[in-house]
């Protein structure tokens, strides 16, 4: 497996980019001005960045509640979410939408998703669509360890089974639906073995290592573009957060985190891995830190300084058009 | 211009539509028929043959059998058409929306606004609906209120083969997400319908009758039976105008009330549930903005708030009925 320098640096600026823009968001919540909810995906950076790596534009992916990372990765613009997280008329989809519906279909981005397992038959769908418009695109569904228990995936994982489906089907089992274990709550306990009952191969990959999820990611990608049908990923981490910002996470036990943060966390290893075997300098990581710092910073401030949708707005858009 | 069934009629609308635009596939529990099996191909057609023939004329990438995974097709339907293609997915009875309802109320439907106006998703629905065949109460719901009531939908309700056909194709051409009913007790029904390619836009009542006393406005097959009604009434000197909506949502308001100003009459036919029911919706409208035209109180003839029953003489009692109608009429008749 070869990544090139250039990939490795994009790669390390997404996930620094991820991490700020959640970290950053954890701290803004507090202030009161973000309206509704926010989830976070700091811990899970590897899976959005290492997977979208692999893809193009003519490639779709369909997101979850934990949206912002998959944002991020597939392309979409960083000043253009924070303003649609602030609830304005220039975010990325004019206010209308917030965290839980960021979507840029011309990124080839379906959307984050208000619904558990919702994404699944729509990336179903791109692929089906890439497949009679005879494009080589292929899709990506990523769900959470709560979705894999939803009817939805499950039944998607068939349909893109017995259609032979370019479907990437990404677990992100970042221990908790919700308040409630995975341990406890996938039955079987074993996602590979669930993936093969419906056909589908599939790999279980340690998050907190980007090489290991590139390697899964590329080898799933690859066949699928060889017309080899949908493949399965489960990815293990943590989230560095709650639920939702506001969750006290009561249900975790004391020090999770602060371990996971300590001895597991994927930058970390990613800086001292690429340092460490010589690809990437200290100095030029570092360099990305400050700049991804620029960029949240600039962002934060322009969202809250945009302009509110105007009141106008309320009930455009509902219709492609609604003659009457 | 010849005669043609309901079939027939949804048959040739998918048809116009697929040879115009290579874009339109056709998915569904065996809407085909036969995938996989030793057998016949093409079997089926849809569980009432309205696709027959269309897998063998178009192929099977375009028209293809699905699981019965209705979350899996219906949704991979709204997926499909935000990224470049206009599905035709069947929901076999819309009894079956309770286990894909997601994909149809909270994707395909709010797409276009919460991705701030960027997406576009031309998916149309078809589904089987109504009373009449003994299907019980699993697969005799009306249900189009549900639908009518989600913004982001639009609701289609043909009452004849051409207003099927004419509709079907408008409903694909659509670039949103279009519900289309289709009543299971109407596909022998035969009327005139063109040979040629047609729409009928949407939110444009059909005016089925003109008559000086009472306004009637009926949804789907319960169009033909106002109009068995108003002609009943007529050797009674009660003369009837007739409005079928053909669409829910967008909704004829204007043509409802205009009709009422000039008749002072109103009487909503409705297969559907009463309670939150289209009839309910449309006397609310009247009551609102036309009540100063009103000579009587409006009349709803609806079926009672009870699940659709298997019996052949308790189905019958369900469903409104041409006498039901006529004595719905002559009441708001009687009031001056």
């Amino acid at each position: 497996m070869h990544i090139d320098r250039e990939q490795l640096l994009e790669a390390y600026r997404q996930m620094r980019t991820i991490r700020e823009f959640e970290e950053r968001l954890h701290k803004e919540f507090t202030t009161g001005q973000i309206p509704g909810f926010v989830h976070l995906y700091a811990g899970e950076e590897t899976s959005a960045v290492a997977v979208c790596q692999q893809l193009n534009n003519e490639d779709h992916i369909a997101s979850t509640h934990r949206g912002h990372g998959h944002c991020i990765a597939k392309g979409c613009d960083v000043m253009g979410m924070m303003k649609e997280i602030y609830g304005r008329a220039e975010g990325l989809c004019a206010g209308k939408g917030g965290s839980m519906h960021i979507a840029d279909l011309d990124k080839g981005m379906l959307g984050a998703n208000g619904i558990v397992g919702g994404g699944g038959p729509l990336a179903c769908g791109a692929a089906l669509s890439s497949k009679v418009r005879g494009t080589d695109g292929v899709a990506v569904a990523f769900f959470g360890d709560g979705a894999f228990n939803q009817g939805t995936i499950l039944e998607s994982m068939n349909f893109a089974s017995v259609n032979q489906l370019p479907v990437l089907f990404v677990l992100e089992d970042n221990g908790y639906a919700e308040s409630t274990a995975s341990a406890w709550s996938m039955g079987g306990h074993d996602p590979v073995a669930r993936a093969a009952g419906f056909g589908i191969k599939g790999k279980k990959v340690d998050g907190h290592d980007y090489f290991a999820v590139y390697r899964a990611a590329k080898e799933a990608v690859d066949a699928m573009r060889s017309g080899l049908g949908p493949r399965f990923i489960a990815i293990e981490f943590t989230r560095y957060y709650g639920h939702f910002e506001g969750d006290a996470t009561t249900y975790r036990p004391p020090g999770e985190v602060r371990d996971e943060r300590t001895y597991l966390d994927a930058l970390k290893f990613f800086r001292a891995r690429v340092t460490g075997g010589e690809m990437l300098t200290v100095v030029e990581l570092d360099a990305i830190d400050d700049e991804v710092k620029t960029l949240i910073d600039a962002a934060v401030d322009e969202a809250k300084a945009a302009e509110i949708p105007n009141i106008d707005q309320l009930t455009t858009d509902v219709y492609a058009n609604y003659s009457l | 211009m010849s005669i043609k069934s309901f079939r027939e009629a949804l048959n040739e609308g998918m048809r116009d539509a697929m040879l115009e635009d290579p874009s339109v596939i056709l998915l569904g529990e065996d809407i085909a028929g036969g995938l996989g099996a030793a057998g016949q191909q093409d079997a089926w057609g849809g569980v009432l043959g309205a696709t027959h023939g269309l897998m063998t004329e178009f192929g099977r990438d375009r028209v293809f059998d699905t699981p019965i995974s209705e979350s899996a097709f219906i949704g991979a339907a709204a997926g499909a058409a935000a990224t470049g293609l206009r599905p035709v997915a069947q929901l076999m009875f819309v009894d079956f929306f309770g286990v894909c309802g997601d994909q149809i109320i909270n994707q395909m439907a709010k797409f276009r606004y919460m991705f701030g106006g960027k997406a576009t998703t031309p998916v149309v629905v078809r589904t089987l609906y109504g009373a009449g065949t003994g299907a019980a109460s699993q697969h005799s719901q009306c249900l189009y209120p549900i639908f009518t009531h989600i913004p982001g939908l639009k609701v289609v309700i043909p009452s004849s083969p051409y207003e099927a056909k004419g509709l079907m194709l408008q409903a694909i051409r659509d670039d949103d997400p279009v519900i289309f009913f289709e009543h299971k007790a109407m596909f022998n029904d035969k009327g005139e319908v063109p040979d040629e390619p047609y729409v009928i836009p949407f939110g444009q009542a059909r005016t089925v009758r003109e008559g000086r006393d009472v306004t009637i406005v009926a949804i789907g097959r319960m169009v033909g039976f106002a109009s068995k009604a108003a002609d009943a009434l007529a050797q009674a000197g009660i003369e009837c105008t007739i409005i079928d909506p053909r669409t829910t949502s967008p909704l004829d308001e204007k043509a409802i009330l205009a009709s009422v100003e000039q008749t002072g009459r109103l009487v909503v036919v409705d297969e559907a549930s009463p309670r939150c029911g289209m009839a309910a919706d449309i006397s609310s409208i009247v009551a609102e903005y036309a009540f100063s035209a009103l000579k009587a109180p409006i009349k709803r003839v609806m079926p009672p708030h009870s699940p659709v029953p298997f019996a052949p003489n308790l189905e019958q009692a369900y469903i409104p009925s041409v006498a039901d109608i006529e004595i719905a009429v002559q009441a708001v008749m009687r009031k001056h």
